[in-house]
C-alpha cells in the first residue's frame, strides 16, 4: 500500500474576485521509503503540493491520504498532531530557532511533541548528531552554523520524532552546489538508515538527479 | 515546563535592549508602588498613632447624641453612674479591650486675673487615661522638663501652648475657670497651670487638660458623670471587629422609646484625619493602577512585537507539529518570565530603598507637630500582593498576542516575509 495517495486533487486560491488554479486534479501515489522530487519552474504547484500532502493546507477538491488517514479532512488540531507524530519537515531557509543550539533545535520536537525522557532524548540527539556528522557541533547556535551546516541540523531535527515521511520544501535553494548535493546525499543515506520517506521540491538539475522518483509539476498539473 | 521557561528566557534575551527597557519600566513601576505603599502607610499609621494615643483614643463611647452635637460641649447628654457602670461591665467582659478611661469634655472661661478667654477642657482621670492614650504625655511640657508620675492632680490644669502664651501664663501661675453647668448655673474654681500641651491635628487636639473631679465639682455634679469613654484595645489591627462586638453588646440597653441608650465610634468617625487617611489609601491604590497599566502596556506592546517578528518561527513551530497550546504557552511563559523578572528586581530595589529610608530617616512637620520621623515599612503581604498582580498582569497582557501567535495557520507564517 503506498504511503502517499493523492485522489483528484486541486487547489484554487481566491484572490479578491481572480481565482488561480495552483494544482488542478492532481493524481499520485508515493511508496515507503522512496525518495522522491518534485521538479517544475517558479509558480508550477510544487510548494502547493507539498503543503497539501505535509497537511499544512487543505486541498480545494479531492482527497489526500497520508500513511492510511485522510488527511484533508482533519481539522486544526489533528493536523498538529498528525505533522508531529507522522511527518518531518525541511524548510528552504533551514528554520532553525535562532535562540537553541544546535542541540536544542534537535530535542525541540522531543520536547514539545513526544514528551520523551531526558536520556532517551539524549540518546536519540547524539545518534542523529553523529549520523549527519554535526557531533561537533552540536553546541554552536544557528548563527555560529555554516548553511550546509544548518540545513544537517534541519535533516536531523526533521528525523527525531522518527517520522514516516520527510517533506522538504526546496531544501537545497539556499546551499551551494556542493553543499546541495552533499545534503541531498544525506537524506537518501537517513532514508536508507531509517527508512523514511522523503519528498523534496527542486528546480535544481543537479540536486533532480539524485532522486529517484521525479514528479514534473507545469502549471498546477502533473506532466 | 522548565524548558519552556528556558527558551522564553532565551527569546528575551534576544531583544535585549527592548527587554532591558520594558523591565526597567516594571521595575520603576514596582519600585515607586512600594515605596509610595510604604511612606505612605507609614505616615499614616503614625499619624493615626499619634491621634489615638496621645488624644483621641481607639474608640470612644457617648450617651445617645453627643456627637452630632460635639461642637457644642453639649453637658446635658451625660452618662451618669449607672450607665457608666454598665459600659464599664461591657468592657470589662471584652477580651480585646485594654484599657478604659473616663472624660468629661467642656468648655469654660480661663482667666489670669487681668484678662479672661474661652477654653475648651479635656477632663480625665490621669492614672487611666494613660492606658488609654499612652503618649499624652508627650505633647505636655512640665516644669523643668520633666514629666511627673501623674500627669495631674486635682487642682491643676494644663493649658494649650498657644493659649498659654496669648495670655501670657507661666507654669506654676495660678489661674481661674469658670464654667457654666448644665442648669445654667455659674461656678468658679481656682487652678495651678502645671502645664502646657502642644495641639495636635483637629479641634479636639487644641483642648486644655484637667482632673475629672475638678470639672465633676466645677460643674456642680451632685453624682458623677461623665461625658465619654476613651477606650483602647489589644490589637489595633481588630478595631472594626471589636466595635462590631462592643456595639452589639451596647445596642443592648434601650430606652422607653425602644432607642438605643449608647453609641460607640471609632476614631475614624471622630477625627477629620480619616479623611486624609482615606485619601492616602485612594492614592495607593491610584498607584497600585498607574502600575498595572505600565506592566499592561509594556508587555502587551513587547509580546505583540515579539509575535510580529516571529511569524517564520511561529509556522516552523506550527509545521513541526507544535500544538496550538503549546505555541500559546511558549509567549504566555515569555510575557511571564518578563514579569517575573522586572517583579524580583523592582521588589529587591523597592525593599532595598526602604531599608536605606530607615537608615537615613525622613524628617517632617504635620500641622503643629514637627520632627517627626517617618520610617517606612511594607508589609510582606503587600509585596506579595503587588507581585501577584504583576505576575497576573503580566499574563495578561500576553495573553492577546500568544492566542494569535497559536491560531496562525502555519501555511500562511512560514510565507510571511
Amino acid at each position: 500500500m503506498a504511503l502517499v495517495q493523492v485522489e483528484n486533487v486541486s487547489k484554487i486560491y481566491q484572490t479578491g474576485e481572480i481565482e488561480v488554479a495552483a494544482l488542478s486534479n492532481i493524481n499520485l501515489s508515493i511508496d515507503k521509503a522512496s525518495f522522491v522530487t518534485f521538479v517544475g519552474p517558479s509558480g508550477s504547484g510544487k510548494t502547493t503540493m507539498l503543503n497539501l500532502i505535509g497537511c499544512l493546507d487543505k486541498p480545494t477538491r479531492g482527497k489526500v491520504i497520508v500513511n492510511g488517514k485522510q488527511v484533508n479532512a482533519f481539522n486544526r488540531k489533528q493536523r498538529a498532531g498528525f505533522r508531529g507524530f507522522v511527518l518531518g519537515f525541511i524548510f528552504q531557509s533551514f528554520n532553525l530557532f535562532p535562540v537553541l543550539t544546535a542541540y536544542e533545535n534537535i530535542e525541540f520536537p522531543l520536547v514539545m511533541i513526544k514528551n520523551e525522557s531526558a536520556s532517551k532524548r539524549k540518546d536519540m540527539i547524539m545518534s542523529l548528531l553523529d549520523s549527519v556528522g554535526m557531533q561537533d557541533q552540536k553546541d554552536k547556535f544557528p548563527d555560529q552554523l555554516s548553511g550546509g551546516q544548518k540545513q544537517r541540523v534541519a535533516v536531523a531535527r526533521a528525523l527525531v520524532t522518527r517520522p514516516k515521511l520527510v517533506m522538504a520544501d526546496e531544501p537545497t535553494a539556499n546551499l551551494d552546489k556542493k553543499s546541495a548535493v552533499n545534503v541531498i546525499r544525506l537524506m537518501r543515506e537517513m532514508r536508507d538508515k531509517y527508512d523514511t520517506t522523503f519528498i523534496f521540491s527542486t528546480h535544481d538539475p543537479g540536486v533532480m538527479e539524485e532522486a529517484e522518483v521525479v514528479h514534473t509539476l507545469v502549471d498546477g498539473k502533473l506532466v | 515546563m522548565i524548558r519552556i521557561f528556558k527558551i522564553a528566557l532565551r527569546n528575551l534575551m534576544r531583544y535585549k535592549r527592548r527587554t532591558l527597557l520594558t523591565s526597567l519600566l516594571i521595575t520603576l513601576g514596582i519600585l515607586l508602588v512600594i515605596l509610595f505603599s510604604g511612606l505612605a502607610g507609614s505616615f499614616k499609621t503614625m499619624m493615626i498613632g499619634q491621634i489615638t494615643d496621645s488624644n483621641l483614643a481607639q474608640m470612644q463611647i457617648h450617651k445617645k447624641g453627643y456627637v452630632s452635637s460635639i461642637d457644642t460641649m453639649p453637658l446635658n447628654i451625660t452618662l451618669d453612674s449607672k450607665a457608666y457602670k454598665k459600659i464599664e461591665k461591657i468592657l470589662k467582659e471584652n477580651p480585646d479591650v485594654k484599657a478604659y478611661s473616663p472624660r468629661i469634655k467642656l468648655s469654660a472661661m480661663l482667666s489670669n486675673f487681668t484678662e479672661t478667654t474661652n477654653i475648651r477642657l479635656n477632663a480625665i482621670d490621669p492614672e487611666k487615661e494613660i492606658y488609654v492614650c499612652p503618649n499624652v504625655g508627650e505633647r505636655m511640657k512640665f516644669e523643668d522638663n520633666k514629666t511627673p508620675d501623674v500627669l495631674l492632680k486635682p487642682g491643676e490644669i494644663i493649658i494649650p501652648e498657644k493659649l498659654a502664651m496669648g495670655m501670657k501664663i507661666k507654669i506654676g501661675d495660678p489661674v481661674v475657670l469658670v464654667a457654666n453647668n448644665k442648669d445654667g448655673s455659674v461656678n468658679g474654681l481656682n487652678f495651678k497651670m502645671v502645664g502646657i500641651i502642644e495641639s495636635i491635628l483637629g479641634p479636639q487636639g487644641k483642648e486644655g487638660y484637667m482632673h475629672i473631679k475638678d470639672a465633676q465639682s466645677l460643674l456642680r455634679m451632685e453624682k458623677p458623670e461623665v461625658i465619654e469613654v476613651a477606650l483602647r484595645i489589644r490589637d489595633f489591627e481588630r478595631l472594626d471587629k471589636v466595635y462590631e462586638d462592643l456595639k452589639l453588646s451596647l445596642s443592648e440597653f434601650i430606652n422607653k422609646k425602644g432607642k438605643a441608650v449608647f453609641e460607640i465610634h471609632t476614631w475614624e468617625t471622630l477625627s477629620p484625619f480619616s479623611n486624609i487617611a482615606n485619601m492616602i489609601d485612594f492614592m495607593t491604590i491610584t498607584m497600585k493602577m498607574i502600575m498595572i497599566a505600565i506592566v499592561l502596556i509594556s508587555i502587551l506592546n513587547v509580546m505583540m512585537m515579539s509575535v510580529y517578528e516571529r511569524v517564520r518561527e511561529i509556522g516552523t513551530m506550527s509545521a513541526i507539529g507544535t500544538s496550538p497550546g503549546k505555541i500559546m504557552g511558549l509567549f504566555l511563559a515569555e510575557g511571564l518570565s518578563l514579569g517575573l523578572i522586572s517583579t524580583l528586581a523592582g521588589n529587591f530595589i523597592g525593599i532595598l530603598g526602604i531599608y536605606f529610608l530607615n537608615i537615613y530617616k525622613i524628617r517632617f512637620a504635620f500641622g503643629k507637630m514637627d520632627n517627626l520621623l517617618l520610617s517606612p515599612t511594607i508589609e510582606i503581604s503587600e509585596i506579595i500582593w503587588v507581585s501577584a498582580i504583576v505576575l497576573l498582569i503580566s499574563v495578561f497582557a500576553s495573553f492577546q498576542p500568544a492566542y494569535k501567535a497559536s491560531k496562525m495557520e502555519p501555511v500562511d507564517a512560514l510565507g510571511h516575509i
